[in-house]
């Protein structure tokens, strides 16, 4: 077993932290752009745990759920600017909280 | 030293998240998310996952920033008047993430010139990945195929009901217009 040189908890302690980071943004901020962002920043610390994971163990199978990571933020992504095109078009803004008519 | 120019890369994703996530203007913070994301893939280098770092690039700072970029663009948020570019340029303004930037730079070639020595024991070849994605995984593969053809069709329809409305629109006002001008008529 060919383990990493630093300790495998030191990467998920950032992962985490970049993880924390997303979520607080994604409650802190309304601007539907940031709260991708946010999105974005969240999927990238759980692909960095699993790389760093897959490197612990030195197996390929966390660089290959970072693949499926990937395309699910893309779709994501794809999906969620079409929304931000709707909603800019609909409210004329890009707070989230004028668009509130399920009164989430 | 391959364990500082991790702790380096992880300092530097760090911050530049949290720079990002509290910009007020989109496109800084986009720039910030990209060093951030420039910062991740040293770090998946240095872990020994050179093909995983390729794609965070490609995919990642690459086509699903430009995405953003798109998007911003379409919208029109900021003015768009030459002096307001003109400031943009200041070095205000990319200063920081051009530093950020070079400090990444350097630790790459500093990583390449030390190639043997990653932090993994072992580098995984992305050989080695492709032949458990098309062995072991091969189904994952398949659902990940329909989860991007479902994207795909979900923005292709968001996207034309966003063109299509616009010309609805604009037949409607032109009808509305031309009852205004019959009621003004007589």
């Amino acid at each position: 077993m060919n383990g990493l040189q630093i300790p495998l908890e030191h990467v998920l302690i950032i992962a985490s932290f970049m993880f924390s980071f997303g979520l607080l943004g994604l409650m802190l901020r309304r601007n539907i752009i940031f709260m991708l962002m946010s999105l974005e920043v969240m999927l990238n610390a759980a692909a960095l745990a699993f790389v760093a994971a897959g490197a612990k163990w030195a197996q390929a199978d966390g660089q290959i759920i970072f693949l499926l990571i990937l395309s699910v933020a893309a779709a994501e992504v794809a999906v969620g600017l079409g929304l931000v095109l709707q909603i800019q078009r609909r409210f004329k803004t890009l707070d989230m909280d004028t668009a509130k008519r399920m009164r989430g | 030293m391959m364990e500082s120019l991790f702790y380096l890369a992880s300092f530097i994703a760090l911050v530049a998240t949290v720079l990002a996530l509290s910009r007020a203007n989109a496109t800084h913070a986009l720039i910030y998310l990209i060093v951030s994301l420039l910062a991740v893939a040293v770090i998946f280098f240095l872990l020994g996952a050179p093909f995983a770092a390729a794609l965070e690039v490609l995919i990642y700072a690459g086509a699903i920033m430009v995405l953003f970029i798109f998007v911003i663009m379409m919208l029109n948020l900021g003015d768009s008047g030459v002096a307001k570019e003109r400031q943009w340029l200041s070095p205000r303004y990319w200063i920081v993430p051009g530093l950020l930037a070079a400090i990444l730079f350097g630790e790459m070639l500093v990583a390449l010139q030390h190639h043997s020595a990653a932090l993994s024991g072992k580098m995984i070849s992305p050989k080695a990945v492709a032949l458990e994605l098309f062995g072991p995984y091969v189904l994952a593969v398949e659902i990940a195929s329909m989860l991007l053809l479902a994207g795909l069709v979900g923005a292709y329809h968001l996207g034309r009901r966003f063109l299509a409305r616009t010309e609805m629109e604009e037949e409607l006002q032109e009808e509305l217009k031309e009852q205004e001008q019959q009621r003004a008529q007589p």
